[in-house]
């Protein structure tokens, strides 16, 4: 070995593990991040890889060996499973540092967007200010189900507005997303919508939607890539938080997409909005647990009111909780309805959704079926269908699609 | 740095609406886990500063603020500083991978039992 080189740096290492988060796609109204700033993300996201993949393993393992041995009789539900697992070290040290993380993740995202709150509502203004794209109720009742808990731990969640015209809440969920999936989702946090779009080129390559749906869009991550998929289609975006979607105009402007218009509504009742048959497609994505029992059937109806025959619906979402699927499993997919701001998500997981599809009025022989994994730039980002690895249970980004063409 | 009438040292740190669930025993110890997983955080910050200041000295021999905000890590780069971040917490979570491997090995001789078995003269 010769002690005169000067870069005493071993070979290059081989890792896998998430990606400098200088890698986001930083499109017109993305917020801007310090040095500092920008580690802090990446210890985040390296943090919860960490959880997922060295120190969640040990529940099961712990179930397995000091659990479910002490249990006199056999588990008959997942609520029984949880009960024993929240007694046991193990469960609680990694709860106790995934909250933790995800709380961390939400003020290191909070602190970036509102100590620059002006720049960022001013350039949304800017952009949004007359613009028939954006459609805001400012007499707009928020939802319980939006209202009642701040989803993932979100402070102030969808909806509420720090300043007038304020969208730090979307810049920070846009911005720190990365953290939460360890870039999972691509560039632009897009990868499920990129998804969804080639699903349905490759499934149903004759499908030429003219108007789009997206429910519970949210700041328009998950649809901008079908906008831009079907760029002669004309795309509506529904959510009840006009933060998101002051932020999803400006957003998909500065990002060059001009077909997609932004409009507050409650996606249970659109009737005054809509009339029947006005679409060829109707999306959610990762939505339908931010719902209830109540309004999620109401959800269905509207759907099938709203397509025009011929028409598609699809709903992405985590798997559904069946027989299939071990008390165990359905235990820790619970962790996010519990213990991370997520409440529908039990129950929403144990519908027959297609039982509730086909009393929403859609034939069972026509329903879809169907599976998609992020995808994003696999020289840049993890990939989530190739990740053997983590199954960071409900979070991984892979996702059930179920869903129904309408007769006609 | 703040250029907004909002407060971001009051208001970064909002708590979420709706209860919070704690999960150890003893919450103090939740609350102190949560101040050390915090600072844990800030050290990864500052060790990537230092990394950061230490690949610009060695490509421009000079360093500045603005060289540090603008600094982008080349794949290399990257995969070097991802890789240290891991084995940063790997030591810093030690205790908890310790935990995984004493349940896997089972039943263990604590040192106590084995002092005692090591005296026997007989």
């Amino acid at each position: 070995m010769a002690d005169t080189e000067r870069d005493p740096r071993p070979e290059p290492i081989e890792y896998d593990g998430p990606p400098d988060y200088r890698v986001v796609g930083r499109h017109g109204v993305y917020p801007e991040t310090s040095h500092d700033e920008i580690a802090r993300f990446n210890f985040l996201a390296q943090m919860n890889r960490h959880l997922s993949t060295k120190v969640m393993p040990g529940v099961a393992e712990a179930f397995e060996t000091r659990i479910e041995p002490k249990r006199k009789t056999a588990y008959k539900t997942r609520h029984q499973v949880r009960k024993d697992l929240v007694k046991d070290p193990m469960f609680q040290w990694w709860s106790a540092m995934r909250r933790a993380t995800m709380e961390t993740r939400q003020q290191a995202g909070r602190w970036v967007t509102i100590r620059q709150a002006d720049e960022l509502n001013g350039k949304v203004k800017t952009l949004t200010e007359g613009d028939p794209r954006l459609v805001l109720d400012p007499d707009f009742k928020q939802p319980r189900s939006t209202d009642a808990i701040d989803h993932h731990c979100m402070p102030g969640s969808y909806h509420t507005e720090l300043v007038p015209g304020d969208v730090t809440g979307p810049a920070n969920y846009d911005a720190g997303i990365f953290a939460t999936t360890g870039g999972m989702l691509g560039r632009y946090n897009d990868g499920g919508g990129v998804a969804v779009a080639q699903w349905v080129q490759k499934n149903l390559p004759d499908f030429k939607p003219k108007r789009i749906l997206d429910l519970g869009a949210g700041l328009g991550h998950n649809v901008l890539p079908i906008a831009e998929a079907f760029p002669d289609a004309a795309v509506v975006a529904v959510d009840a938080g006009a933060p998101m979607l002051r932020y999803g105009l400006a957003r998909a402007k500065s990002m060059g997409i001009e077909n997609v218009t932004f409009i507050q509504g409650d996606v249970s009742d659109l009737k005054d909005m809509f009339g029947d048959e006005s679409f060829d497609w109707v999306q959610s994505t990762m939505f339908l647990h931010e719902t209830s029992y109540k309004t999620m059937p109401m959800i269905f109806a509207e759907t099938e009111r709203l397509l025009k025959p011929g028409g598609i619906v699809l709903h992405v979402e985590q798997p559904q909780y069946s027989d299939d699927m071990p008390l165990f499993e359905q235990a820790m997919r619970d962790w996010d309805a519990f213990y991370n701001n997520e409440p529908f998500w039990t129950k929403m997981h144990e519908v027959d959704l297609d039982a509730w599809m086909e009393k929403a009025g859609f034939s069972r022989d026509r329903l879809i079926h169907g599976g998609v994994a992020a995808v994003v730039d696999p020289e840049v980002f993890p990939e989530a269908a190739e990740d053997a690895e983590q199954e960071d249970y409900g979070r991984k980004a892979a996702w059930h699609v179920i869903g129904a063409r309408k007769e006609g | 740095m703040s250029t907004t009438t909002l407060d971001p040292l009051k208001l970064a740190g909002s708590k979420a609406k709706g209860k919070r669930p704690w999960f150890l025993d003893n919450p103090d110890t939740e609350r102190v886990m949560n101040i050390t997983l915090a600072l844990m955080q800030e050290v990864a910050v500052i060790r990537e500063r230092l990394d950061t200041v230490e690949r610009l000295l060695d490509r421009d021999g000079v360093v500045t603020r603005e060289a540090i905000e603008a600094f982008e890590p080349s794949k290399t780069d990257a995969d070097e500083r991802g890789y240290w971040m891991q084995e940063y917490i790997a030591r810093c979570l030690r205790i908890l991978q310790q935990d995984r491997e004493a349940l896997a090995r089972g039943k263990e001789d604590s040192s106590e039992d084995v002092a005692d078995e090591f005296a026997k003269t007989d």
